[in-house]
């Protein structure tokens, strides 16, 4: 959306520093955890800045319904929804458009991990719940999603690691916050691979050339690759816990 | 997608041509089908066209109503892009409302013509904060054949270029209705190509039965400046950023064709 922008709002001061205080290529403060649900087969929660996003997997199990059963591999269902208050104006429950288009682009961005044939005739159910929005949520939801996969134990060709960039006050910058988003120029979302250098998950609005998109792209990659070395701490950690409890 | 099914010995019939950078209907990796193109189709809509992409056809029609604006934008018209998958058009879509499929495919077109800023917006403002014209792009699948995405935002595109407004003026915050048309103003011409990945070579304007065997897709929207304006990658597959990078030269090429044949200059 279009949104009028006042003139005394600065995205980037003179000397280079975001309205947050961040560098342009910096990304914001995160905190990842795994196994943080009872009940789920796997779960994971990620704090990046404002957001926080909750991730459950529950599989393989019987599909429900049974006619959606796949006879040769796994049928993978995705559901990426925001908590109505997860955002300045009450979100109402039921999913909007935007979020099924998300729901979609989120299991198209995961799916490409998993092992799909090891499971025939099972589903495997991927839940992320966004708990407080400010901006690139879907790439939070796909990091935090992938983690809670590994989480329960199924087997994945590498971990999923998403991350955006973009173009604001005509630099470019990586991970956007709302406001950047809102009133920047264009805003890219990227999932990676990093041990393929595989995209799984690229959309882009608002205007570039193709060299800056080329830039941005890159920057993108850089966080991923970035944010890949937290995740797979994250997931360490979890077992590092358990051994010390058990030593204990 | 589709319950349309491939014959397996078909499937990699398909895929061993692409390898070597030819199709099973004779086209080159990356040739369009035939384009035909009709504007003004429905007479009541205030724009319409109908766009056959080989056999895929895709009717869009255009109304134009008032409206409130969005609180966070007092002073613009509202664009509004909706999707239906009819079931007469394949036997894989059924009744109801739009599922995940009309849904992306109305958010890619609506991403293209909104952030090209096709529709000069600030331009539909009546009185400010109060009445503004809403455009409702109406996508209409008539037949799938493949590619819903270009056909359909080529489709939005040609209709919004032909879309009239009725005239009015505006008394004591209220509108009135005069007798006259203008043209809705539109600022940018977006295009939307899209590239299936099979086998590791892209393929522009894939059919349904390349749709089927594809690991994934990418679609990318320029305007008429070369920028690139909207971008939606697709399907349960991946791309390298190698492959990324030679789609959007791929698109851009494509674009310029394409925008030839609704733009007339």
């Amino acid at each position: 959306m279009n949104i009028p922008r006042k003139k005394s709002e600065k995205l980037i001061d003179k000397n280079g520093i975001r309205a947050d205080g961040r560098k342009p290529d910096e990304l914001r403060p995160v905190k990842l955890e795994v196994g943080v649900l009872g009940n789920a087969d796997g779960s994971a929660y990620f704090q990046q800045g404002k957001n926080k996003i909750l991730a459950a997997v529950y599989g393989p199990q019987e599909v429900h319904p049974r006619h959606l059963t796949i006879p040769d591999r796994a049928l993978i269902r995705c559901r990426y929804h925001m908590a109505p208050f997860s955002v300045d104006e009450r979100k109402h429950p039921a999913p909007s458009r935007r979020e099924i288009e998300l729901s979609k682009v989120v299991r198209g961005a995961l799916e490409p991990s998993v092992f799909v044939e090891y499971y025939p005739r099972t589903s495997i159910d991927i839940f992320t719940e966004v708990l407080q929005a400010d901006g690139g949520t879907r790439c939070a939801s796909i990091t935090t999603a992938s983690l809670a996969l590994a989480d329960a134990g199924i087997p994945m060709r590498d971990l999923v690691v998403a991350c955006a960039a973009g173009k604001i006050d005509g630099q470019l910058v990586l991970d956007l916050n709302d406001v950047e988003d809102k009133m920047g120029e264009a805003d890219m979302p990227v999932a990676l691979m990093p041990n393929y250098n595989a995209i799984t998950l690229l959309q882009m609005d608002g205007q570039l050339t193709s060299k800056d998109l080329e830039k941005v792209l890159n920057l993108a990659l850089d966080g991923c690759k970035q944010l890949y070395i937290l995740q797979k701490e994250a997931l360490k950690s979890k077992y590092v816990a358990v051994k010390e409890e058990v030593k204990e | 997608m589709s319950s349309v099914m491939v014959a397996r010995i078909k499937q990699k019939r398909i895929a061993e041509l692409i390898s070597k950078g030819m199709r099973l209907d004779g086209r080159d990796i990356t040739e369009y089908r035939e384009v035909k193109l009709e504007m003004g189709v429905v007479e009541r809509a205030e724009g319409s066209a109908h766009v056959r992409l080989g056999k895929t056809e895709v009717m869009v029609g255009i109304k134009i109503e008032l409206g409130e604006p969005y609180a966070d934008a007092p002073e613009q018209g509202v664009l509004t892009v909706n999707t239906e998958l009819v079931p007469l058009a394949s036997p894989s879509f059924e009744p109801g409302p739009p599922n995940e499929n009309a849904i992306e495919i109305a958010r890619v077109v609506d991403r293209g013509v909104r952030e090209s800023k096709a529709i000069a917006l600030e331009k539909l403002c009546a009185v400010p904060g109060k009445k503004v014209f809403v455009v409702f792009v109406d996508v209409y699948v008539l037949n799938h054949d493949g590619n819903l995405i270009d056909a359909s935002a080529l489709a939005a595109l040609a209709a919004l270029l032909n879309t009239k407004m009725r005239k009015y003026e505006v008394k004591d915050e209220g509108v009135k209705m005069k007798s006259g048309y203008t043209q809705l103003p539109v600022a940018n011409h977006p295009i939307a190509v899209t590239l299936a990945k099979i086998n590791d070579k892209l393929v522009v304007d894939p059919s349904l039965e390349e749709e089927q065997i594809m690991d994934a897709r990418l679609t990318i929207t320029t305007g008429k400046d070369g920028k690139v304006c909207a971008v939606q990658k697709g399907g349960y597959g991946y791309f390298t950023k190698g492959q990324i990078l030679e789609a959007v030269i791929i698109a851009k090429e494509k674009a310029k064709e394409l925008r030839k044949l609704v733009v007339k200059e």
